[in-house]
């Protein structure tokens, strides 16, 4: 927090040199550049095979989730807006990509085997042969309304942006103009995002169901170029997304918008009577952040493969504020830290990898353990570090917040208390 | 099934083979149950009939022993010899065999040339039927009320005449009464006057019973008909129209085709195969089979290929919608004789006034019912949030411990009842103990960041139902309730609550007592008020914030532990079921109004009621019930921010 | 077991005779990947069946090994998370190398790794009953398909038990779902009609049976004898039959028949309110059989004595035994040589008679239906000849023109009517 006020101020200043004046930025920037280069250098597609392509997708996915936690680590640590429902904004994404990936990879296989057929096909029998074929493995023949617009690429992609906007922007206006704040606004999204997975977890909802959808790591039309190449297409994609949105954040918090922001963050009641429209900020972050969100999730589910309702549950969105939180919130780098390690961390001690600990009377399996350790580490961090790993850096640069002594920050439930700011 | 052949090809020779040695192969019984081997061994309620049938009449005294028995799955066919034998498993390969006719014991034998007999519970409920007329005179008491569940199953004619000849008998007058309904019931069913029937109709009016719907509904089964003018005579039921409620003119028009009176109408399959068939030169009467790739273009070719007489004409759009303005349909009644049948319809609609009363009164019941086990799993959140303010995700988790404890009293105490009352107690005890541990270990050092105090708890809940797994594994453990907490209150065949519901309700009643006791009128709830509306006021009178804190947390966290072993009971013990409550929990509060037990109480009966709305309303799909219940809510919150009974004044800005 | 191993010692000097290299193409250990959850929501169901494997691996290593090799067991945890099954199919089959993959439950992992195994050229047994519509060149499926069990069942309702009304219950997901369409289907051609079928779905988990156990005996007012088909999955069973047990509906009143309740799933449960309702199965563990009794034994020995066997691990069991003889035949662990040899494979079942692995990739095998008896066992009371999975229904206008066949046809989803191959990849 300290720096990248700091920062702003210098950036208030001269705004025009906000990427050379930023060092951090640059030294983001940079490791990213260096490691997508390292990553292309090392993989099966295009490099020597030392990263096998499946290690490939598991870090074009981490980056893909880095992103999300970037735009958790905006509305969150900046805002302070505790969203518990980013993750269905990113699952959004995810199923807008993967209605036209299915549509159009099963449009090209109806096309190909109704062709032999002695009539030409209607268009309606086209329709009914891609309805069959994706919802034939749930039980289902008919496209739902919902799958209007799935042939088309352009309109699927303008959906990654404006369902997860428009849902956040409907939701945001209802809760912020009723006043709903703090703890309320977090359970509020919890619910929302509850609502969501459960609606879908529906067969009736149109999207599969608790299946959800599935293959989309095939790309229509281009079914004989390698996984290898695919996921480093993809890779390259979620570094430069992960890159962009970056810079937007920083400029986001930069400036005189970034303050208000901040401001609205410590103290709500103080920046409404300073006369910002308070409401309207706090729409723009939560707007702009769900986008981010989707943007992240329709890169990152190619990758996966599969989607499916279990995604967007409420324990998604919770593990999001986990990273946010360990890493350090209210710096971008640290969201990037946290989702990195805890996501591959994660992935290390659940995949078996893990060297068991053997106490004598019991063994402990990391399998089995490994989200005890999780969940403990998380209220250590609560308690003892609320800055994360990110404070470490802190450390490092030995720098320090000048001491501000006093009560509170601000009356509201959330503001910053003076323990928090000393540091 | 190999063993089944092997049955009956030792049945192709049976009589021949030498009996085994004491047996007696030619008693009566013995003999009859051979001439039907066959089909006994074959075991299928397609073809046993004739067998029980022949057992059952044939006069015989062992013939309802041979019967009870086969029944009890305790009838064995001797491979060997093809002979029946009764017998009992001594252990895995043993058995001791007894004679069918004398029931004298043979000894023991190994079963490797045995194979049981095991009718299907069909088979049973036929040889049930067939045993009614000798249980129905058995001096056992418990025999004839046997008697009487399987004529309520699987009712036939032979049984009226049996009914009514022990009808004027005695018997308890419980036995008795039972006796006449089902002899009313069984003369609706089978008697052959009109009159009697309707009498007997007539005698059940306004009576809710499930079997009196199920006697009088076949007796109004209708057949939908269509005809050029609607005819005359009693067993018209009414007149439909199409497209009209109960009949689609889809479904109307088939009826049409059905009866000849119009052309059919074809797929689009069908047609395609038709049109497919008659491709020459590669084109269809004429039409390019390359400009085929339209509806229309389609239609249009095959109206061509009908006119070349290739294919048979179908009717249009234009020739559906005539021909169903042409005809009338009507029901006729084709269940019973029309006074019958008309009588039924009669003593039906008004059963039918009834029911839905009913129905509406039951689903009432189900609204509190679920409204008592929210509130039940909110209370305890109800204290911790609503009097305190702070957030506490891991409330579920606590529900979760409440529940494992009653299970690991159940495993130690293997008496329900009194494990049950063993393990509530406990079940507060464990509870209060976690909630005070973690209100000193983290919730005290957030009492002033409550978004941080909702990720720690989070934290807690996670590692809390990891913990949970690893412990207890991720099956569904069994909480069984105790004998006297079986069943259901049976008000009528519609209206009945199980008694672990209500235990439930009675539960949440005394639990909103004992809170209101505790808050109003003792010294801890005082303080606790205190403490709530000023701490540092509160503490300068005296009063130590921090343990009442801590006592409060507990509290709140043991009437939680005391809320899982209720659930428990009534659903399962899974490592899950916290979370299954949590965001529920969460709206109710939220719903009913932070800081008030009656917000909370109405918050619970509002979200409860809601569910069940939804569901009756939709249902064959109870996700969807919950998915727009949350919506609801959402949305409710926008227009009552702070709930239905909000705070007022100071203490709502705090 | 000595059975077996006579089967494959022939077939192998069969074998040996006409290929004497094909051995050499073998490298050592051969490695068998197993894609089970070992922790997750679905742990509790598939840490069996990874048991299992483990158990199967080690007898055929004390047989001697297959092809003059060592197996080896290469065992990954995909958590219960969908999408982490493709990623660990694509490591199995990618760093691990593994010959062949025995794994997955639920039919949404087992869609998640679809496209990955056929990508790969893998090749996967998925042993647990599933809704059919699906056959994938590279997945042999060992489980039940909709004909092996559902349709079986439905017809021992309706001819054995009389039943006239349905209740198809089921939690909301892809398997009770096809499930049900299929049965609806099949119901009405067998002259039921419309309102006589009540179908209901609950989420997973489900606790609040109150309503729906109401509804159900609503459904007897019209006189009609009714049963109820469950396809409820899980944890929700516990609460679905307390309330049974609580409104006093017993079997003889409402029988109700469930597709995925087993031996493992009873041992949560009090059994005594349930005596007399049914499950169908290809498997029972009470199944009065010398193998089963070897192979209860061995597992009991391994596990503990309080350990079931159930469906899905009988599944493993004949589809191990099967890749065996198929490599031994082959003389080689490659895919596509193995899969060849597969069709036609027999083995004898743990419950009598022969399964047989047909050109569409699924057994013929018999099917059972038990009663629940207070121990939590089942009394087998009805068993079939060996009924042929059938990958595609009969009983969907959509799926009944489709037929698989690998052997012959080259094809898993052949439109007989147009006689083209819709495609050859499966439809995730």
């Amino acid at each position: 927090m300290a720096e990248t006020t700091l920062s702003t101020q210098r950036a208030g200043r001269k705004p025009r040199f906000l990427l050379a004046d930023n060092a951090s930025v640059l030294i983001f920037m940079g490791l990213l550049a260096l490691f997508t280069l390292g990553v292309t250098v090392l993989s099966e597609g295009f490099g020597i095979g030392v990263i096998s392509t499946s290690f490939v997708k598991t870090l074009g996915k981490t980056l893909c989730l880095c992103l999300v936690a970037l735009a958790m680590d905006l509305v969150w640590g900046y805002c302070g807006i505790l969203s518990l429902g980013h993750m269905a904004f990113f699952g959004l994404g995810g199923y807008a990509i993967g209605m036209w990936l299915m549509y159009a990879r099963t449009e090209i296989i109806v096309t190909e085997s109704l062709a032999a057929a002695a009539l030409p096909p209607t268009p309606q029998e086209i329709s009914d042969g891609i309805a069959a074929q994706i919802f034939g493995v749930v039980g289902a023949s008919e496209f739902p309304p919902i799958w209007a617009f799935a042939h088309s690429l352009p309109l699927q992609l303008a959906a990654v942006v404006l369902v997860p906007g428009l849902l956040a922007l409907v939701f945001g206006w209802l809760a912020f103009r009723s006043r709903v704040t703090g703890v309320y606004l977090s359970i509020l999204t919890q619910a929302m995002t509850l609502a969501l997975s459960l609606y879908l977890f529906q067969n009736d909802s149109g999207l599969r169901g608790n299946n959800g959808l599935s293959g989309l790591q095939n790309l229509p039309g281009l079914g004989d170029v390698p996984q290898s190449t695919v996921s480093l297409w993809f890779f390259w994609a979620s570094a430069l997304a992960l890159g962009l949105g970056y810079l937007l954040c920083v400029r986001v918090v930069s400036g005189k918008f970034g303050s208000v922001i901040r401001a609205i963050r410590d103290d709500e009641s103080r920046a409404r009577f300073l006369g910002y429209p308070v409401e309207g900020y706090k729409l723009f972050i939560f707007t702009l952040t769900a986008i981010l969100a989707g943007i992240a999730g329709a890169l990152y589910y190619p990758q996966a493969g599969i989607i499916n309702p279990a995604e967007i549950a409420p324990i998604a969105s919770i593990y999001l504020a986990v990273w946010v939180a360990i890493g350090g919130r209210g710096r971008l780098y640290g969201a990037v830290i946290g989702a990195a390690f805890v996501s591959l961390l994660s992935t290390w001690f659940t995949g078996g990898q893990a060297p068991d600990v053997s106490l004598g009377f019991y063994t402990i399996q990391w399998v089995d353990w490994w989200t005890v350790l999780l969940g403990l580490s998380f209220v250590a961090v609560t308690l003892f570090a609320p800055k994360g790993i990110g404070g470490l850096f802190d450390l490092i640069a030995d720098r320090r917040h000048q001491d501000r002594h006093g009560a509170d920050l601000g009356p509201e439930p959330g503001a910053l208390r003076e323990k928090e700011s000393q540091v | 099934m190999t063993r089944i052949l092997l049955t009956l090809a030792c049945l192709l020779g049976p009589l021949l083979s030498a009996p085994a040695a004491a047996q007696q192969a030619d008693a009566p019984i013995q003999v009859l149950l051979q001439e039907h081997g066959e089909i006994i061994a074959e075991s299928s309620r397609r073809s046993i009939g004739p067998a029980i049938d022949a057992l059952a009449d044939s006069g015989m005294p062992e013939a309802q022993a041979v019967l009870e028995r086969w029944q009890a799955k305790e009838m064995w066919i001797d491979a060997a010899s093809g002979l029946f034998v009764f017998a009992e498993e001594v252990d895995r390969d043993t058995l001791r065999i007894f004679d069918v006719a004398t029931g004298e014991d043979l000894g023991e034998v190994p079963d490797d040339t045995y194979d049981q007999l095991k009718p299907n519970s069909g088979i049973r409920g036929m040889i049930a039927a067939a045993l009614v007329r000798f249980q129905l005179i058995d001096p056992d008491p418990t025999v004839r009320a046997t008697a009487l569940d399987a004529i309520e199953r699987d009712p036939e004619a032979s049984h009226l005449s049996v009914l009514r000849a022990v009808k004027g008998s005695d018997g308890t007058p419980d036995f008795l009464t039972r006796v006449e309904r089902l002899e009313r019931l069984l003369t609706i069913r089978f008697a052959e006057e009109d009159a009697e029937r309707i009498a007997a109709i007539e005698s059940f009016a306004g009576d809710l019973g499930v079997d009196v719907r199920a006697a009088l509904n076949p007796l109004v089964a209708t057949r939908l008909e269509a005809a050029k003018t609607m005819p005359d005579g009693p067993d018209i039921a009414g007149r439909l129209y199409p497209d009209r409620e109960g009949l689609s003119a889809g479904d109307a028009y088939v009826l049409l085709v059905d009866a000849g009176l119009a052309p059919p109408r074809i797929s689009g399959e069908a047609q395609r195969q038709a049109l497919e068939s008659n491709i020459q030169n590669g084109a269809v009467a004429g039409i390019e089979v390359a400009t085929l790739s339209t509806q229309t273009a389609r239609d249009l070719a095959y109206r061509a290929l009908a006119e070349t007489g290739a294919v048979d004409p179908v009717a249009t759009e234009g020739e559906v919608n005539a021909a169903l303005a042409d005809h009338v349909f009507f029901a006729r009644y084709i269940g019973a004789p029309p006074a019958v049948a008309q009588a039924a319809a009669l003593a039906l609609g008004d059963i039918g006034n009834k029911v839905a009363f009913n129905r509406s009164l039951d689903l009432a019941l189900d609204g509190i019912s679920l409204a008592s086990i929210y509130f039940l799993a909110a209370i305890g959140l109800a204290i911790t949030f609503g009097v305190m303010g702070v957030i506490n995700m891991a409330h579920g988790e606590f529900i979760m411990m409440g529940a494992y404890t009653g299970f690991v009293v159940q495993q130690v105490v293997p008496d329900y009842t009194l494990s049950i009352i063993l393990a509530i107690p406990l079940a507060f005890a464990v509870t209060f103990a976690a909630g005070v541990a973690m209100e000193r270990l983290v919730i005290r050092w957030l009492y002033h960041r409550p978004l941080e105090t909702l990720l720690a708890t989070f934290g807690v809940s996670i590692a809390l139902q990891q913990l949970a797994k690893n412990i207890f594994g991720t099956q569904a453990r069994p909480l069984t309730a105790p004998g006297w907490l079986d069943g259901s209150l049976v008000v009528n065949d519609i209206v009945s609550i199980s008694y672990i519901r209500i235990a439930i309700f009675v539960l949440a009643i005394l639990f909103l007592a004992m809170f209101l006791l505790v808050m109003n009128r003792t010294r801890l709830g005082l303080e606790v008020r205190a403490v709530t509306q000023n701490p540092r006021m509160a503490a300068s009178m005296g009063i130590n914030p921090d343990r009442i804190n801590m006592l409060t947390f507990g509290f709140g966290s043991g009437i939680a532990g005391i809320a899982g072993v209720a659930i428990g009971l009534y659903a399962k013990v899974t490592s899950e079921m916290g979370a299954d409550y949590i965001v529920q929990s969460f709206m109710t509060v939220v719903v009913g109004g932070v800081g008030n037990i009656w917000g909370t109480l109405l918050g619970a009966t509002m979200v409860g009621f809601l569910q069940k709305g939804i569901e009756w309303l939709n249902p064959s799909n109870t996700l969807a019930a919950q998915t727009y219940m949350i919506l609801f809510i959402i949305f409710f919150i926008q227009f009552r921010p702070r709930g239905i009974i909000p705070l007022k004044g100071r203490a709502a800005e705090v | 077991m000595p059975h077996k191993l006579f089967l494959s010692t022939a077939a192998a000097a069969l074998i040996a005779g006409s290929l004497p290299a094909a051995a050499q193409d073998v490298a050592c250990p051969i490695k068998v990947g197993v894609l089970h959850s070992l922790s997750g929501t679905m742990a509790i169901s598939e840490t069996t069946l990874k048991d299992t494997m483990e158990m199967l691996i080690e007898q055929q290593n004390e047989a001697g090994g297959l092809l003059g090799c060592d197996l080896e067991a290469v065992v990954v945890d995909p958590a219960s998370d969908w999408p982490l099954f493709a990623e660990k199919a694509r490591e199995l089959l990618t760093v691990h190398d593994v010959d062949v993959i025995f794994g997955n439950w639920t039919s949404v992992s087992r869609k998640s790794v679809l496209p990955v195994i056929e990508e790969l050229n893998g090749l996967l047994f998925y042993p647990v009953q599933y809704e059919g519509e699906e056959s994938s060149k590279n997945v042999f499926y060992t489980g039940a398909a909709p004909n092996q069990q559902a349709i079986p069942a439905t017809d021992y309702f309706l001819e054995e038990l009389g039943v006239e009304k349905f209740a198809l219950l089921g939690t909301d997901y892809v398997y009770p779902r096809t499930t049900n369409n299929i049965l609806e289907a099949y119901l009405k051609d067998k002259g039921i009609p419309e309102e006589d079928i009540f179908v209901n779905y609950t989420p997973f988990g489900h606790s609040d049976w109150s309503r729906i156990v109401a509804d159900v005996v609503a459904l007897g007012a019209d006189g009609k004898k009714v049963g109820v088909i469950s396809t409820i999955n899980g944890d929700a069973n516990v609460g679905f039959y307390k309330e049974l047990a609580a409104a006093g509906i017993s079997a003889d009143d409402i029988p109700v028949v469930a597709f995925s309740v087993g031996e493992e799933e009873l041992s949560g449960l009090d059994t005594t309110n349930l005596v007399g309702h049914l499950a169908a199965w290809n498997y029972f563990q009470s199944a009065d059989t010398e193998a089963n009794e070897a192979w209860v034994a061995a597992w009991k020995a391994r596990m503990g004595e309080d350990r079931v066997t159930n469906d899905p691990m009988e599944a493993h069991y004949i589809g191990f035994n099967m890749w065996v003889n198929a490599a031994t035949e082959a003389g080689t662990t490659d895919v596509d040589a193995v899969r060849t040899a597969m069709y036609g494979q027999e083995f004898p079942n743990l419950t009598g008679g022969t399964a047989v692995m047909l050109p569409n990739h699924h057994l013929a095998k018999p099917v059972l239906i038990g009663e629940i008896t207070e121990d939590g066992q089942f009394d087998i009371i009805s068993q079939t000849e060996e009924v042929p999975g059938d990958a595609w229904t009969d009983f969907l206008p959509e799926s009944a023109v489709l037929v698989s066949d690998w052997a012959e046809l080259e094809c898993g989803m052949y439109n007989t009517q147009t006689k083209t191959c819709v495609q050859i990849k499966s439809n995730y």
